[in-house]
């Protein structure tokens, strides 16, 4: 079972996000980068399906500058046997449209069973490159998985969704795209000797020009800014239940105005 | 021709609070344009909620009827919606970020050959371009996209936007459509809904959550104040009370969970962690009940009491109770 795993590094969820001062994007100096959360249920599921089928292989395909190496190895000391580092400026910080593309290009010089992708990026939030690259590949997708069974001949997958108030469970073909979402797996840890070995594991560096696309940003942020900052409001300490209650709840009502 | 064009979600048989939302933000767009509104409606028993959204302002309503339609499925949903908009050419496009649109909005986005701006809170028109304003990070900082082709298309997060009625013609306009069978989709076998008509999260009005301070899955106290507020509320959970089991995965709020906007957003028993207020801190009101007076969440609520949920709930609910039955 083959699986390639779309995998994006992104800001640990302690940053405390600062916007700089010409509101350009965020201040980038002293963030610790993890594997997106979601895309880490993606190795997760790629590496117990090749442990169930006792054969096949786990890719690993990120976008991103440099320090998107580190990530990549982390995903290898989980098991995953090696690595797709796309790293160019046009690309780096690209639209979900132009991701998947790349993406799309870079799925095209490899074989796969399924593609993994995360339901979304917690940095940039959009939730789009998953679908897009399951349009672009003419594949079908299916997003927000919670449950992946593969049937024996890997020719298709039953496979659980979370849909608005409710689990859908669809029959899909392969190859298709699934989009992790929470409830997948526990992702495994890596162990020291997943460390050691994944230090000898291949990453293959390209560049746009390798994939043989030229990028054409399709988004455009003009500009980043704060949340209002949101003041601690009235705190009620040392009252009975039933008065804070009281007072409270007529707060909610008269000066909230909320119910 | 419509300049813009909404995307009017229908699930189990009713049309989305979102549709008016959109039809009421699209219409104002429209006029700012000097275009027309038009609106999607798909299945076979669409065509009956055009009357719906003329009352937000649709002029026109395009009703793509083919049987495939008739269960939500991306590929088709996003064969009908690329069809639409490449006949009828709008500037833009807008749909709900729910947990469809979330599904079908980029895969439509692709058919077309563009992205989108998700997720938007506010729109505004810049020389005639769309501009959509979004949270990243789960709502810790926000950023202004635009797009750079055609159509621009956008989904705006429900319950933000506001509805304003503007009736219009809402002339019912059908479009041929079949169904690209080269592509191959998935199958449904079953849909396990839940029944009580339990609103999702990212739409509830108020949102009581409970977090590793309820000490159990015993949800009763606030699953009750829930109900107290009625059917536009419902209950939420912190990452710890998700981990637990007490609660499923789809209760988490935080920034790997669901990102929040009620009115209202009770936080019983939980501490306020940077990503549980990432996704939580963009709630209009906050009330905060927890027994250590030192808990971060109190930074953030609005009304903070420091105190025992187990004490305080049950008083609370009893005054809720009273207030609301006047
Ligand atoms: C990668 C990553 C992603 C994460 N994403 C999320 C996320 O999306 N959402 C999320 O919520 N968390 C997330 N977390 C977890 C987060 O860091 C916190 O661990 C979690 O939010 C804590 O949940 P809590 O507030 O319920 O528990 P705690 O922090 O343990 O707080 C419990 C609170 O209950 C109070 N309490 C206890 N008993 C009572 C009582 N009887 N009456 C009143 N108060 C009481 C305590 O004073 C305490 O403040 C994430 C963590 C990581 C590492
Ligand atoms: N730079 C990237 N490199 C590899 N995969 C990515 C990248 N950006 C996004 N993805 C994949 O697409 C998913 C959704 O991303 P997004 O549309 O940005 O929210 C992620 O969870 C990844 O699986």
């Amino acid at each position: 079972m083959k699986s390639l795993v779309c995998l994006k590094q992104v800001p640990d969820t302690e940053t405390q996000i600062k916007v700089n001062p010409e509101g350009t994007g965020i201040v980038t100096e002293g963030i610790k980068y993890v594997i997106n959360p979601y895309d880490e249920f993606s190795v997760e599921e790629g590496l117990r399906l090749k442990e169930k089928f006792k054969a096949g292989e786990v890719v690993i395909l990120s976008i991103g500058p440099d320090r998107g190496t580190e990530a990549i190895r982390t995903a290898l000391a989980m098991g995953a046997d090696k690595g797709i580092h796309i790293n160019d400026d046009s690309l780096n910080q690209a639209d979900p449209f132009v991701i998947a593309q790349a993406l799309a290009a870079a799925a095209g010089q490899v074989e796969y069973d399924v593609i993994f992708c995360g339901h979304r990026a917690i940095d940039d939030d959009f939730g789009e490159a998953g679908a897009m690259l399951a349009e672009l590949l003419k594949l079908p997708q299916v997003t927000l998985v919670t449950k992946v069974e593969v049937a024996e001949d890997k020719k298709s997958a039953t496979v659980e969704r979370d849909v608005e108030g409710g689990k859908e469970t669809v029959e899909v073909p392969l190859p298709c795209v699934l989009t992790s979402q929470k409830g997948l797996n526990e992702p495994r840890y890596a162990s020291l000797p997943g460390i050691m070995k994944a230090k000898k594991k291949p990453i293959d560096k390209k560049t746009a020009a390798d994939l043989g696309i030229t990028p054409d940003p399709k988004l455009l942020s003009v500009g980043y800014s704060m949340p209002p900052e949101r003041q601690a409001g009235t705190k009620y300490e040392g009252m009975e239940p039933a008065d804070v209650a009281k007072v409270v709840v007529q707060a909610l009502r008269s000066e909230a105005k909320v119910i | 021709m419509s300049k813009v064009i909404i995307y009017a979600e229908i699930k189990g048989g009713k049309i989305k609070k979102t549709a008016f939302e959109l039809a009421s933000e699209g219409r104002k767009l429209a006029d700012a344009l000097g275009g027309d509104l038009g609106a999607v409606l798909m299945g076979p028993q669409a065509e009956q909620f055009a009357p719906d959204v003329a009352r937000f302002g649709v002029d026109t309503v395009y009703v793509v009827e083919a049987p495939e339609l008739e269960s939500y499925n991306s590929e088709y949903y996003a064969q009908a919606l690329a069809q639409v908009v490449q006949e009828k050419n709008p500037e833009i496009v807008l749909l709900g970020h729910s947990m469809q649109g979330k599904d079908l909005a980029p895969r439509a986005a692709a058919k077309l050959g563009v992205a989108m701006i998700a997720d938007c809170i506010s729109f505004e028109l810049d020389g005639g371009k769309l501009i959509g304003k979004r949270p990243m990070f789960a709502g810790k900082c926000f950023s202004r996209w635009t797009a750079t082709g055609s159509p621009q298309i956008a989904s705006a997060r429900p319950n933000v936007l506001e509805t304003a009625e503007n009736p219009k013609a809402g002339a019912v306009e059908k479009i041929s459509f079949s169904v690209d069978t080269s592509r191959s989709t998935y199958a449904t076998k079953d849909l396990n809904l839940d029944t009580s008509g339990k609103v999702d999260l990212t739409e509830a009005e108020i949102i009581v959550s409970g977090g590793r301070g309820m000490g159990g899955n015993d949800y009763s106290l606030i699953e009750e104040m829930a109900s107290i507020f009625g059917p536009t509320a419902t209950v939420g959970a912190s990452r710890a009370a998700v981990d637990a089991g007490w609660r499923p995965h789809s209760d988490q709020v935080g920034q790997t969970g669901k990102t929040v906007t009620p009115n209202l957003y009770v936080a019983c028993g939980i501490s306020g962690s940077i990503q549980h207020l990432a996704g939580m801190g963009s709630s209009k009101v906050i009330v905060a009940i927890n027994k250590d007076t030192e808990a971060p969440i109190f930074t953030k609520a609005d009304y903070g009491i420091v105190g025992d949920l187990f004490k305080v709930v049950p008083e609370f609910n009893k005054e809720l109770k009273a207030l609301l039955a006047e």
